[in-house]
């Protein structure tokens, strides 16, 4: 009994105990999935019949696999654009909100978050009607008053690009708006004050004070928008009303996955996707880590 | 600077908050999506995102009987069960059945059920499995449903044998058959006598445009469909013309001359505004049906089954709608095919396999069971002997027989040796994917060459099938 409790307080063994938790669910949940779809990866798998070994012939198929092709694609780009959009306007978003003259703040921080709460589920079902191809859609009926349309916005690659992104900005503009706020709130307002002093302008303020100050949350902003966009299904899925979307349309890595996977029961095949996934995301977030100086030790700069 | 760190510990508090309300919410409903017009050639599906389970013959059966759990995408095919269960029941005193029927969406249903039977875990003792989906069930060496042959036997020579072919495998029958999905042409007479068409006289597709571009001179709305979401249309092509979009082993040729000559007729249709796209993509489809319920379009050609669609959705056009033969390229040429279908199975973990087996036998193949699968569902029964049976089919308190301004059995009786059979290969979800979701819409949607679309078709399911 004392050797137990001298060895919960223990410097040396306590913090390993404190941080088990994690370590079990990292090992079960991460990591063995993770090893095992990379074995599962090089082989032929259904589920119910016994897998056999065939080396790298899943990678070499994915590699000439025009669909496969498309879905990264489509991947990419849906990413890309989410940067362009979802960093920028939270970040303008934030420090408008944040400033000394904005009124009702509180009213706009929520109703800006209040999307981010909505299921998926409902809010591509709702994207769907928006954007139907019915002369009475909002979109069209919207649009008929400039007389334009009707569209049909989700059988075109570009209008359901529009629709997808309208979408994730409606979703995801307040959470990285959050974000920048609490980056905003570390920053000490005396640097404001006395660049004021000095004379700096509000851009030049926002310009050599906020931006280099919130870069961490920007950078962390970054990597998880990144990952979010490259992993990005459920939209998709809820905005075509299946995975199976006309010519591909709106057809991503994830969704891939889940038609080889689940739809086509070719799991061997759907772990080689999901290692791809993995080595994509991976490879551009550890670049963009390494130009961001997120790797540099404190005090090296 | 204390003051900081608080109120960021706040804001991250309410971050953490609301992540973990996201993350509940995304969680539980990802799984519930619907997606009734990405759907190969589905009988049928439901249309709302919810799966709902109701539990069948607690008045009927006593406390010992045996509990079924049966899994379905058509909330209809409970209906049926109901009544059966019934009979059953009164029939069998000691042996008594509880079922507890679960109706989820098409997609949804097919998927959870394929990982249930495989790893044995969770599935169902009953279950329908739409003919599109099959082959999947039924692929690789150990197959995880019971082998029905034995029981379906003798009944065997009143059945329509292709619609038995469709759930087999090795000559070994692993579904019971709910119908024969006989297709047809369902015409608003209403529409058509706006344009002074008569569609007894449309026999030819030659006969179709002349009479859809009357139509379009005179009212603005199309006789047809171009379908971008289901196969049904490539099918019925090559089957009047003797082909199939399989060839003898199953491989796939969605590039033979006849189908490139059936779409090309397809797009010179549209051409001419005899037939466009319909929102939804196909006519069994919630937006399409709502169309039609309109009243702007003239023709649907679609397998019987679509009748239950007129009862239950579009009750506007009752009184309106006649059913005939459908049009053809040369007359002579056979003037229907079976499409669609459903495959009731017994699961190899079900609690009962011989109840299950006898219980099924009595519900779906049984002469009684044929009969009350043209009462209640308005299907047209695999057992032909009750497509003669006048009082049954032309039962003036039959829902269908009083909607429609034809009898459909009339129709039938008279394609009956016509109807060809459309083979279910382990390629063919493959080819109604890339159909469905790719070829029809470049034809349909962006006017690409037929013979270029159909080449690239035929590429990408073999590099799918690899």
């Amino acid at each position: 009994m004392i050797n137990f409790k001298r060895f919960l307080h223990s410097k040396k063994y306590a913090p390993y105990i404190f941080i088990l938790p994690f370590i079990i669910i990292f090992l079960i949940f991460w990591l063995f999935p993770l090893l095992n779809s990379f074995r599962m990866s090089f082989q032929d798998q259904m589920l119910g019949q016994e897998p056999i070994w065939i080396g790298f012939d899943n990678y070499r198929k994915l590699l000439n696999d025009t669909v496969f092709v498309k879905a990264v694609s489509n991947s990419v780009i849906y990413m890309v654009a989410t940067l362009i959009l979802l960093i920028p306007l939270p970040m303008l978003f934030a420090v408008l909100i944040d400033s000394k003259y904005m009124r009702a703040r509180e009213f706009f921080k929520s109703s800006f978050f209040v999307p981010a709460l909505t299921s998926v589920v409902v809010a591509g079902t709702i994207f769907r009607l928006i954007f139907g191809e019915m002369e009475g859609s909002l979109m069209n009926s919207f649009l008929a008053n400039f007389n334009l349309g009707p569209y049909k916005y989700l059988k075109d690659q570009t209008l359901s690009r529009v629709a997808l992104l309208a979408l994730a900005c409606w979703r995801w503009t307040g959470v990285n708006m959050l974000y920048f706020l609490a980056g905003l709130n570390a920053i000490d307002k005396e640097y404001y004050e006395a660049a004021a002093i000095d004379g700096a302008s509000a851009f030049e303020r926002f310009k050599n004070i906020t931006i280099p100050l919130i870069k961490p949350t920007t950078v962390y902003v970054l990597t998880i928008s990144i990952y979010a966009g490259l992993a990005m299904f459920t939209e998709s899925l809820m905005l075509f009303n299946g995975n199976n979307s006309p010519k591909n349309i709106g057809l991503t890595i994830v969704g891939y996955l889940y038609r080889q996977g689940i739809e086509k029961n070719r799991l061997g095949y759907a772990a080689t996707v999901g290692i791809v996934l993995l080595i994509v995301a991976m490879t551009i977030n550890l670049t963009q880590l390494k130009l961001t100086g997120t790797f540099k030790k404190e005090g090296n700069n | 600077m204390k003051m900081h760190t608080q109120r960021m510990g706040t804001l991250l508090l309410i971050l953490i908050v609301a992540f973990t309300l996201t993350g509940c919410g995304g969680g539980t409903s990802s799984t519930s999506t619907s997606s009734d017009d990405t759907t190969s050639s589905s009988e049928a599906s439901s249309s709302d995102n919810t799966s709902e389970t109701s539990q069948l013959g607690s008045e009927t059966a006593g406390d010992n009987a045996t509990e079924f759990d049966y899994w379905t995408f058509v909330d209809l095919h409970g209906k049926h069960f109901e009544k059966m269960l019934g009979l059953w029941n009164q029939a069998n005193p000691d042996r008594q059945i509880k079922l507890n029927v679960t109706v989820m969406p098409y997609d949804d249903m097919h998927n959870k059920l394929l990982i249930a039977v495989q790893t044995g875990q969770g599935a169902p003792d009953i279950s329908d499995i739409e003919v599109g989906r099959f082959p999947d069930f039924i692929a690789g060496n150990e197959v995880p449903l019971v082998d029905l042959t034995d029981v379906v036997a003798p009944y065997a020579d009143k059945l329509v044998q292709s619609r038995l072919d469709i759930y087999s495998k090795e000559g070994a029958i692993y579904g019971f058959p709910t119908h024969v999905g006989a297709t047809v042409a369902f015409y608003n007479t209403e529409l058509l006598e706006q344009a002074d068409i008569d569609y007894t006289k449309i026999v030819t597709w030659d006969d179709y445009k002349a009479a859809g571009i009357k139509l379009y001179e005179t009212t603005g709305k199309y006789l047809g469909t171009a379908d971008t979401s289901a196969g049904w249309q490539a099918s019925m092509l090559s089957a009047q013309q003797g082909v199939d979009v399989t060839d003898a082993d199953g491989n796939p040729t969605v590039n033979s001359p006849e189908l490139i000559k059936g779409y090309e007729m397809l797009v010179d249709l549209q051409a001419n505004n005899v037939i466009a796209t319909i929102p939804g993509g196909q006519p069994d489809t919630e937006e399409a049906k709502g169309e039609y319920n309109m009243g702007n379009y003239g023709s649907a050609l679609m397998p019987l089954w679509f009748m239950s669609r007129f009862t239950n959705e579009m009750t506007d056009l009752k009184g309106k709608i006649a059913i005939a033969p459908l049009p053809v390229f040369e007359e002579g040429q056979p003037r229907s095919l079976g499409l669609g279908g459903t495959g009731t199975v017994v699961t190899k973990s079900a609690k009962d396999i011989e109840l299950a087996k006898d219980f099924l036998t009595f519900a779906k193949i049984s002469d009684e069971a044929n009969i009350e699968i043209w009462n209640t569902l308005g299907f047209d029964p695999v057992n032909t002997d009750v497509w003669a049976m006048e009082d049954v089919t032309h039962n003036p308190e039959n829902e269908f027989v009083q909607y429609f301004i034809n009898n459909p059995f009339d129709v039938l009786n008279e394609i009956k040796d016509e109807i060809m059979l459309v083979k279910s290969t382990a390629s063919s979800p493959s080819i109604n994917n890339i159909l469905n979701t790719i070829t029809t819409n470049e034809i349909f949607e962006d006017g690409r060459d037929v013979t270029e679309a159909l080449n690239e078709a035929q590429e990408l399911i073999e590099q799918d099938l690899q």
